[in-house]
């Protein structure tokens, strides 16, 4: 998830001439399509070759026969749902939450320990006692990737918040600026590029208690449809979950990497 | 020593009186200003000049209201300073440009916060854009800028708010020497035609004399002023004011002012940290 920076494009610096640029991206695309093929290829002779692995035929026809059944759907929309219910909540709380511990000593005094215990416990591992407090429904699942969320995005966002630059603070105060409008317009913009990284790192840790919140306790989602074929030895059912959870983890990380590139495209490159 | 300094209470745009700023450090306080009277009068170009660590940028802080003295106070039409003001424009050596704001925008942020509806906002943004040269970056973002233009949009942006003080921190200090020249001249054109008090902050001796009609010449450990020297050069200061021997003259006195500084009696030279 950290990865996908390399991929964004930068405007041609003097010296390095577009079309050897150019070059150096098909090469680059090449390979990787060279390694995605590979790879497959390794699969498929290991799946031949005697280990207990559904060929890619296989597992492309389970994933075709999921999909006409609806089923697919009905887990990824289950699945996407929560994460989205969760992420989402979790990043709205921890903006204003960031930004007050940012802004306001006596609010970082009153937060941060909290935060500071919650952060060394996966959200996970606060399941079981969900589970019990809050039933077996969405709620707990829901919950616990809000938190996961929320840790990731609050630490950002404050860090955002205590490292914009004085100069600018004053700038706009000889400009004639009082506390809100610095805090709106200026605060909030400098702290964004600090935001947006600690959504996407939120975005892979609500993921990734996703789909492990739905191994132990769904009745529907990528993850339960896993723990279920693996009852039934249904290992194409599995691969074809896997699938999905990578790629639709992939195409989340680059919707907020392309809004990261957007909002976030007046910072100066270092 | 200066002979038409104005120094009658009342009538200065910007009156320093017996202005003192101590900073506690570790067991001991530095005394960053030391008791410094100065008086600017209405639309009178001041430079300062002096060693680092002569507190000449914490007394431009003061004026603009960024920090407030340890005792002693600053008038500004004859109102003491209690915090920053849109009558005092601040043009800071590190541009402090918006960087997520086009060159337009920034120089409209004054404007905005003063409540200005859009229309005028525009218009007077674009006349400030067009005062400095940059009409054809209104659109462009800070990054896109280079050094001399990120502050000829500082100082359009100042400008628009209509200040009646502009004060200006080593504002082309980070410059290359040649932008610093022709950025001088275009600051005397703006100044020239839309006339300002200023208060400008330097550690170069030629910048100080090309400018002002005033240098004030600081002196450190305690920060205070040293020397006033008057610039009777006329205006406007084109390329063979600036290459005349009378600028010389008064450059050399300048340089000498600065360094060559005999230590004060009052405090013994034991801090090394400015």
């Amino acid at each position: 998830m950290t990865t996908s920076t390399v991929s964004t494009p930068t405007p041609a610096r003097n010296g390095s001439p577009p079309r050897r640029r150019a070059g150096k991206h098909a090469t680059l695309l090449t390979l990787n399509a060279v390694s995605i093929v590979g790879g497959i290829g390794v699969w498929w002779v290991l799946a031949l070759t005697g280990l207990q692995l559904p060929t890619p035929p296989e597992v492309l026809a389970k994933g075709i026969e999921l999909a006409a059944s609806g089923t697919l759907a009905e887990d990824l929309l289950a699945s996407l749902g929560r994460v989205l219910a969760g992420f989402l909540l979790g990043s709205a709380a921890a903006i204003p939450v960031g930004f007050l511990m940012g802004w306001y000593t006596p609010a970082r005094g009153l937060f941060e320990p909290w935060i500071q215990f919650f952060r060394t416990i996966p959200p996970l591992a606060l399941l079981p006692l969900v589970l019990v407090l809050m039933g077996i429904g969405e709620l707990p699942k829901v919950f616990v990737i809000f938190l996961a969320a929320f840790l990731a995005c609050v630490i950002s966002t404050y860090q955002g918040v205590v490292s914009v630059d004085r100069t600018l603070i004053n700038a706009a105060r000889v400009l004639g600026a009082k506390d809100g409008t610095i805090f709106l317009r200026v605060v909030v913009p400098a702290s964004s590029p600090f935001i947006l990284v600690g959504m996407r790192v939120g975005l892979g840790s609500a993921w990734a208690t996703l789909v492990a919140a739905e191994l132990l306790a769904a009745q529907a989602g990528l993850g339960f449809r896993m723990q279920q074929a693996q009852t039934y030895y249904d290992l194409a059912t599995i691969f074809v979950s896997i699938v999905a959870i990578g790629v639709l983890g992939l195409v989340m990380d680059r919707l907020l990497l392309l809004a990261e590139t957007r909002l976030t495209g007046w910072q100066e490159r270092r | 020593m200066s002979t038409d300094t104005p120094t009658l209470t009342g009538t200065a745009k910007i009156s320093v009186r017996q202005t003192r700023k101590t900073f506690a450090l570790k067991d001991e306080e530095f005394v960053a200003l030391d008791g410094v009277d100065l008086d600017v009068a209405d639309n009178e170009f001041v430079t300062v000049v002096g060693p680092s660590g002569c507190g000449k940028s914490t007394l431009m802080n003061i004026v603009a209201g960024l920090e407030t003295p340890t005792s002693g106070e600053v008038l500004v039409d004859g109102a003491g300073v209690t915090g920053p003001g849109p009558e005092r424009g601040v043009i800071f050596q590190q541009y402090a440009l918006f960087p997520w704001l086009t060159v337009r925008k920034n120089v409209e942020f004054g404007l905005k916060v003063a409540g200005l509806p859009a229309a005028e906002r525009r218009e007077r943004a674009e006349h400030y854009v067009r005062l400095v040269g940059l009409e054809q970056f209104a659109d462009a973002l800070p990054k896109t800028l280079s050094g001399g233009m990120k502050q000829r949009c500082a100082i359009a942006r100042a400008y628009a708010v209509n200040p009646s003080i502009l004060l200006m921190d080593e504002p082309f200090g980070a410059l290359d020497a040649l932008t610093r020249v022709r950025l001088q001249e275009q600051l005397l054109d703006t100044w020239s035609t839309e006339k300002r008090t200023v208060l400008f902050i330097t550690h170069d001796v030629d910048e100080a004399v090309f400018l002002a009609g005033r240098v004030v010449v600081m002196a450190a450990r305690p920060g205070r002023i040293h020397e006033v020297v008057d610039v009777n050069l006329p205006y406007p200061r084109t390329e063979e004011v600036r290459l005349s021997p009378e600028f010389a003259e008064l450059r050399n006195r300048v340089w000498r002012a600065v360094y060559h500084q005999t230590q004060p009696q009052t405090q013994p030279q034991t801090r090394t940290k400015n």
